[in-house]
């Protein structure tokens, strides 16, 4: 299939530059403690102290340390940008675990002990065990409606979360519907609001009542937070204006499937396109199973 | 068929080989060095060590080089590789009164104990391209002179014995341990010393702007130039079971003390205020924005009005970092198509039922 | 109009003890003490820099006194002393019994987010989740301040000053607030402009019997809207007593000086 499924069969030896995972030991246990807070209070940001890590602010820092925090020799990651496990940032990385670590990878959902991503919840359900490892941009699902960390802490303290509500009504009296479609707000265990990281509303119903453990982590915003198996995640709305999560007309032009995430493909510069599913895994897995799609190959 | 687009490894590896190539440039030009960064581009290696946190000119010079003459880049080379290094403990705080002068002056007093030492300085240069500089060519030796006092006192010092500037430690410096902004992490309202962390490793373009921004009446704090200074100091470390501070080595640094007027409020009399700011190497740019940023920071402590962009704490802190802006500016970069599948749908969505409210009769 | 003050049974709903507040050495209030009974509606006038608006903090939790106290008596009967609640307690008050009118409608509205969302907002922060019915109320309260309902959808900077202070008092009425603390509500508008809101704010106080302490330099406005009147001077006050008997017959020379400086008709 891929470069990354032939690279990720051999297990490359660990670089022994550095500590395991990067990450010094005394840095993995700050981190460790913060998760512990994070899973203790679900939904509440907690702070700590990011490092710099050698890939930029903004690229993942904050999955990476966490995931480096939970990383053992035993473990099989697997690394997934906008759902894909060969999105350029998601190849690096993987690598970088592969070097640093040493650790097994894989692309298959099922497989992994660990999961980092990016913007996406797999198709295929979590289990009981697995780690899923959120990269976060902007952690405080407030901050556009209050830029004030001050403030945001009060109203978080406070549950004074009229303010989010507020927006959800703008979004209707203007459009008629909520137009949120990423980021879509959650309140956890009824308690704390939080921000589902820029994953699509369509995989915020996978968060609630998840089998697996979910971490959040932002490095540039050094903030850490999770949802515990098992925990009530409700995506805020209105009793009259349900939330809803987006649908497709269309089916994976590839497997067929119409339950996944579609990315739309531009196929030439008249218009012509098509929608294949973004958890890459997902549809190869369904191909694999005899299930096709109106451009695939053995298809028509 | 249609087969996905593949982001690939090798198309990453090929890459980051083209990138090595442009880096050598023309192979018949000679390579340069490291060392040549380090000794002939020493502001540009004393930047990247000041806001990479790191005093090391061969890695900074190092840096410089891997980085093409970028320097955030090079800043955020150094930044990582710092992330690896143990830590031993913190060295005794430099006695900057104690400093072997490079260069030293005053705008407030013409004459002062120490004297004025212009030392090595763009001022007063006209700045006209030198094409001599174009060819190899060997400066003419600098002038001879009696050799630079150690322990010119600090102007700022000065003042204090009169009591017309506020003590140094005047309620901002902490009872505690002073806290370090690379093991903790942030909150607000955050405490002087933290705010002096954070500004001394942050963006010397944005400080720039802001400080400037406080000379143009935005936030306004009076500040002359009370002195810069420039030289190097003796950093000591004290070992536990040693008992007694041992010295590890000499760094070279650039300490700015802006004086500022204060009118004074119900329980303080008039007196003049300080800003401080500090950089490794030769920064004095960098100082200066600094101890600028610094005392408008420290309006609260004054009674004064907070109104303006250099005055708000989370403002600046939080968005003077330039390896954190950077990496979160180019993040957008990264692919993002399904964020913005999902607005795309969304998109469509409304401008259909645009069209239907308002040519209801092309709808049907 | 009656005064509710002479329902003596009932058990106020303020009561301020010798309350201070200072600023350096600057006195900003001193010694104030009163009470206010459900339905009542109190006056406090004086000059600028008088301690009046120093007094209308303190009171309505904004800021700390440096001494004395405020107790206010809850739905359930219940005696709260202000200051010595914890702060979400203190805010939820805030959110659910109280409300503040500022002399700046900006200072009390959302100026980026419709007139709706506005109105909606202290509905939706004490827990409607019903779309529909936080519109509809949102619609009630812009007709009862005479606000076209039509522009529900519009954001207040493009209203009048007169129609955004409207806004900002059906905004801070929509919880149901039984104390309104209000700061000098007519301050900015010209005097066309305030006659009319006066005597809206006056039917709207009737009809809901809301208890008001109304912070104001203008002895009309104090006599338009107020029961009772508490006269301020250089940080204490001087006078009080029911509002016709203080304005026509003003005992303290301070609050002659007032009276007789203002343009009779």
């Amino acid at each position: 299939m891929s470069d990354a499924t032939q690279s990720a069969a051999a297990i490359p030896a660990r670089d022994p530059t550095y500590n395991f995972a990067y990450l010094d030991e005394q840095t993995k246990r700050m981190i460790r403690r913060a998760l512990l807070k994070a899973v203790a209070v679900p939904g509440y940001q907690v702070p700590f102290a990011g490092r710099e890590m050698p890939m930029p602010y903004g690229w993942g820092t904050g999955g990476v340390q966490v995931t480096a925090s939970i990383l053992t020799a035993d473990d099989r990651l697997k690394v997934i940008d906008q759902g894909a496990d060969d999105t350029t940032n998601a190849v690096s990385i993987r690598k970088f675990f592969q070097r640093t670590a040493g650790v097994a990878v894989t692309e298959k959902t099922a497989e992994a002990s660990v999961i980092q991503t990016r913007h996406r919840i797999p198709e295929a359900p979590l289990a009981d065990g697995q780690i899923l490892v959120y990269q976060v941009p902007i952690p405080e699902p407030l901050r556009f409606l209050e830029p004030r960390e001050t403030e945001t802490r009060k109203m978080h303290a406070y549950q004074d979360y009229g303010l989010m509500h507020v927006k959800l009504y703008e979004d209707i009296a203007r459009h008629g519907h909520i137009a949120t479609t990423y980021a879509y707000p959650v309140k956890v265990e009824g308690r704390y609001v939080m921000d589902p990281s820029p994953t699509p509303k369509f995989d915020n119903p996978k968060m609630s009542d998840c089998p697996a453990l979910q971490l959040f982590g932002a490095g540039r915003e050094k903030r850490i937070y999770a949802i515990p198996p098992y925990t009530k995640v409700e995506s805020l709305d209105f009793e009259d204006h349900p939330f809803t999560v987006q649908s497709w007309e269309q089916r994976c032009a590839l497997c067929g499937a119409e339950d996944s995430f579609l990315d739309e493909v531009l196929t030439d510069d008249k218009g012509g396109r098509m929608f294949v599913c973004s958890d890459t895994d997902y549809c190869g897995d369904r191909r694999a199973q005899g299930f096709r799609g109106e451009a695939a190959e053995d298809a028509a | 068929m249609y087969v996905a687009v593949k982001g690939g490894e090798r198309a990453i590896e090929n890459a980051h080989r083209l990138l090595a190539e442009d880096r050598r440039g023309d192979p018949a030009q000679s390579e340069i060095a490291p060392e040549q960064i380090r000794d002939q581009l020493k502001l540009a290696v004393d930047r990247v060590m000041t806001e990479g946190s790191l005093y090391d000119r061969d890695l900074a010079a190092l840096a410089l080089k891997q980085a093409r003459g970028d320097q955030i880049e090079a800043i955020f080379l150094l930044r990582a590789y710092r992330t690896t290094l143990p830590r031993f403990g913190a060295a005794v705080p430099v006695e900057t009164s104690r400093m072997a002068l490079e260069r030293r002056i005053s705008a407030t007093f013409k004459d002062l104990p120490g004297g004025q030492i212009l030392g090595p300085t763009f001022d007063y240069t006209h700045r006209l391209l030198d094409h001599d500089l174009a060819e190899g060519h060997a400066p003419a030796a600098p002038a001879e002179g009696a050799p630079a006092p150690d322990d010119a006192p600090r102007v700022l010092d000065l003042l204090a014995q009169e009591g017309l500037i506020e003590e140094a430690a005047d309620g901002d410096r902490p009872a505690r341990e002073p806290g370090d902004i690379t093991r903790e992490p942030p909150s607000f309202p955050a405490e002087r010393d933290v705010r002096l962390q954070t500004l001394a490793r942050g963006d010397e373009g944005f400080l720039l702007a802001l400080g400037y921004s406080t000379q143009r009446g935005y936030g306004r704090t009076h500040p002359f130039a009370g002195e810069i200074r420039l030289g190097t100091v003796a950093v000591e470390f004290e070992p536990e079971e040693l008992g007694f501070p041992v010295e590890i080595g000499e760094i070279e640094m650039t300490e700015c003390q802006m004086v500022n007027q204060f009118k004074g409020s119900a329980e303080q009399a008039p007196c003049f205020t300080r800003g401080y700011g500090v950089a490794f190497g030769h920064g004095e740019r960098k100082a200066m924005a600094m101890a600028l940023v610094d005392r408008s920071l420290r309006a609260d402590a004054f009674g004064e009005e907070r109104d303006s962009p250099a005055q708000d704490e989370e403002f600046v802190l939080s968005h003077c970092d330039n390896v954190q802006a950077t990496g979160f500016v180019e993040h957008l970069k990264l692919p993002h198509y399904v964020d913005f599948q999902s607005e795309l749908e969304l998109l469509r969505r409304l401008r259909r039922e645009h069209a239907e409210k308002t040519q209801p009769e092309a709808a049907e | 109009m009656t005064s509710s003050s002479e329902d003596l049974d009932a058990q106020p709903l303020l009561a301020v003890e010798d309350l201070a507040k200072r600023y350096g050495r600057h006195m900003g209030c001193e010694a104030v003490s009163f009470r206010l009974w459900p339905g009542e509606v109190l006056g406090v006038v004086g000059e600028s820099g008088s301690g009046k608006t120093t007094l209308l903090n303190c009171v309505a939790g904004r800021l700390t006194p440096d001494a004395g106290r405020v107790l206010y008596s809850d739905r359930l009967g219940a005696v709260r002393d202000l200051h010595g609640i914890a702060e979400p307690e203190r805010r939820m008050l805030m959110r659910t019994d109280w409300a503040f009118v500022h002399q700046n409608p900006r200072d009390g509205l959302r100026m980026g987010v419709s007139a709706g969302a506005n109105v909606g907002e202290p509905l939706m922060a004490v827990g409607a989740r019903n779309y529909g019915a936080i519109r509809s109320a949102a619609g009630d309260w812009l007709a009862k301040t005479e606000i076209d309902v039509g522009r529900i959808d519009d954001p207040p900077r493009t209203f009048s000053g007169g129609m955004q202070q409207r806004l900002q008092i059906a905004r801070s009425l929509a919880a149901g607030p039984r104390l309104v603390f209000m700061d000098e509500p007519t301050g900015g508008l010209d005097v066309s402009v305030q006659a009319r809101l006066l005597d809206l704010l006056r039917g709207l106080v009737t009809e809901l019997k809301l208890a008001v302490i109304v912070v104001t330099h203008d002895l009309a406005v104090a006599r338009l809207l107020s029961h009772r009147l508490l006269v301020m001077r250089g940080g204490r006050v001087v006078e009080t007593g029911l509002t016709d008997q203080v304005l026509d017959d003003p005992q303290h020379p301070y609050t002659q000086l007032l009276v007789s400086s203002v343009l009779q008709p």
